[in-house]
């Protein structure tokens, strides 16, 4: 699902982000990615989905290398991704529904299958009943739902999320990451850079920590190496 | 079709924005639209002079009329010639009586030589043309002199040229700066959607999608633009030409339809540039 390989990340102002990680994501995974501020976490996320390109070494993601994506692969490849981050990025002009639906919109779907799918993800992410409603009516926990939705409605291989329950309360906290729990289980790998340790405690997905840039722990490489 | 929706979106999104750009637009054409009439008024006013053009070749004394009529006949022949007038001695008299105060008196026409006025086609009144001309009928043998004002001549066609460069030097120089200002208004469009453009990218929008929108935004606000600097230009040319009580002369429909389709074809270029470098730096 995703490889890197040596990769390394360096920005011409601010200096190495990332230096010789490796490691990998499969099908189906959650994925905790910790450490402290400017550790790199949001880096490797922006590797993902091709934001950014690493200095040295190689990015694969669903098959798509660093190394040769074009440009144009690059919004294809997003397709198959669901982002969502710590600040929502909703827009404020439109509903719950209209922003989830501009996925969809953007990707060349039907227009006449749209309203279907739009109604699934919301009733997925429990918020049906605030459908016409705009950001600024919602909730903290409620809009970072409604990015979740958009997220998903086009069926992500991969979920990558960039401290979503960063800007929440415990509660919303909770409700989020139930959330992510539940999407993983139908078969959608995650990927989540977060902080909270209390989250990564009670919980026992695999974790990659980093700190300067580098991974220095992975914990399914410590079960490996304790078996 | 999404695109058209999107542009349309748009302005009833932030009319007050919209409205600003295309006034903008309207404004920086209105320039040149400005500059464009003055540009084709002087041309008017140089091709009027221009066809005052003539060569006179004033005719030996005592030449029979039916060899002035043939000559008249065989110069009308000539490929840069439009119209021969042969002026008898009489006819020039009753000409110089209308144009000249001393003559008022005079009754007598012999002192009067008879003349072939000869006007020349469009394309043949350069200085070049007309003394060639000038020189074959001097060559004729009942052609005893030449008149055509050659440095009148010279002059008129230095200052068309004049005009002609100086008009396509401050065109090109007014319509660059139109481009720039419409390309600054619609950068102001593309960057107060920087967001939602960014969002649109997230989410696995392609370039020509996120591009396509601000294409037809661009275009439409030129049209809008395009004919609303038409409308100014109007107004302007009434309100000049009546202070100033001088005949002027507006854009013909060709002429109109370019000038909107050029600020058409401004307003797309702008937002292609503008969106296009948009894209190039998320």
């Amino acid at each position: 699902m995703i490889r890197f390989t040596r990769v390394s990340k360096i920005y011409p102002k601010s200096g190495p982000a990332l230096t010789n990680v490796s490691f990998s994501v499969a099908k189906g995974e959650f994925v905790f990615l910790t450490g402290p501020s400017g550790a790199g976490k949001s880096t490797i996320l922006k590797l993902i989905f091709m934001d950014e390109r690493p200095t040295d070494g190689e990015v694969r993601v669903g098959g798509q290398s660093s190394v040769t994506i074009r440009r144009s692969d690059i919004a294809k490849l997003r397709r198959r991704l669901g982002i969502v981050f710590q600040d929502f990025r909703l827009l404020e002009d439109r509903t719950a529904e209209a922003n989830v639906a501009f996925a969809l919109e953007v990707t060349g779907t039907p227009r006449a299958t749209i309203p279907g799918k739009v109604s699934r993800v919301l009733v997925q992410v429990g918020l049906a009943s605030k459908a016409t409603s705009y950001p600024r009516e919602l909730s903290g926990g409620e809009q970072q739902r409604v990015a979740i939705a958009r997220a998903l409605v086009n069926d992500p291989v991969l979920l990558v999320a960039d401290e979503p329950t960063g800007n929440l309360d415990d509660r919303a906290t909770r409700g989020v990451f139930q959330l992510l729990r539940d999407i993983n289980a139908s078969g959608t790998a995650v990927l989540m850079a977060t902080h909270n340790l209390e989250l990564i405690r009670r919980s026992d997905y695999r974790t990659i920590e980093l700190n300067r840039g580098e991974i220095v722990f992975d914990s399914s490489e410590a079960a490996k190496a304790a078996i | 079709m999404p695109a058209v929706r999107d542009a349309m979106f748009a302005f009833r999104r932030a009319p007050l924005l919209s409205a600003l750009s295309i006034t903008t637009i309207a404004f920086s054409l209105f320039a040149v639209g400005l500059f464009g009439l003055v540009v084709l008024n002087i041309r008017q006013a140089l091709q009027k002079a221009e066809e005052r053009v003539e060569i006179r070749a004033f005719v030996a004394d005592k030449t029979p009329i039916e060899q002035l009529a043939l000559g008249a006949t065989d110069v009308a022949r000539y490929d840069e010639v439009l119209k021969v007038d042969l002026v008898t001695q009489e006819q020039a008299l009753e000409r110089a009586r209308n144009e000249l105060g001393e003559f008022r008196d005079v009754f007598e026409a012999e002192f009067l030589p008879s003349s072939l006025d000869v006007r020349l086609k469009p394309g043949f009144r350069d200085p070049e043309s007309v003394r060639r001309v000038a020189q074959r009928l001097k060559a004729l043998p009942f052609v005893e002199d030449i008149r055509f004002g050659e440095e009148w001549i010279a002059q008129l066609y230095r200052l068309r040229n004049i005009a002609g460069v100086a008009g396509i030097a401050l065109g090109l120089a007014f319509a660059a700066v139109a481009v720039i200002i419409i390309g600054a208004t619609i950068r102001m469009a593309v960057l107060a959607r920087s967001r939602e453009i960014s969002i649109m990218r997230l989410v696995g929008a392609t370039d020509g999608y996120v591009r396509r929108p601000f294409l037809i935004e661009g275009f439409i606000k030129g049209v809008l633009g395009g004919v609303f600097a038409l409308v100014l230009t109007w107004v302007a040319i009434q309100i000049v030409g009546g202070y100033l009580n001088f005949q002027t002369i507006f854009f013909d429909r060709a002429l109109a339809i370019t000038g909107v389709l050029c600020g058409a074809l401004i307003g797309l270029l702008g937002s292609a540039v503008s969106v296009g470098r948009h894209l190039r730096r998320v």
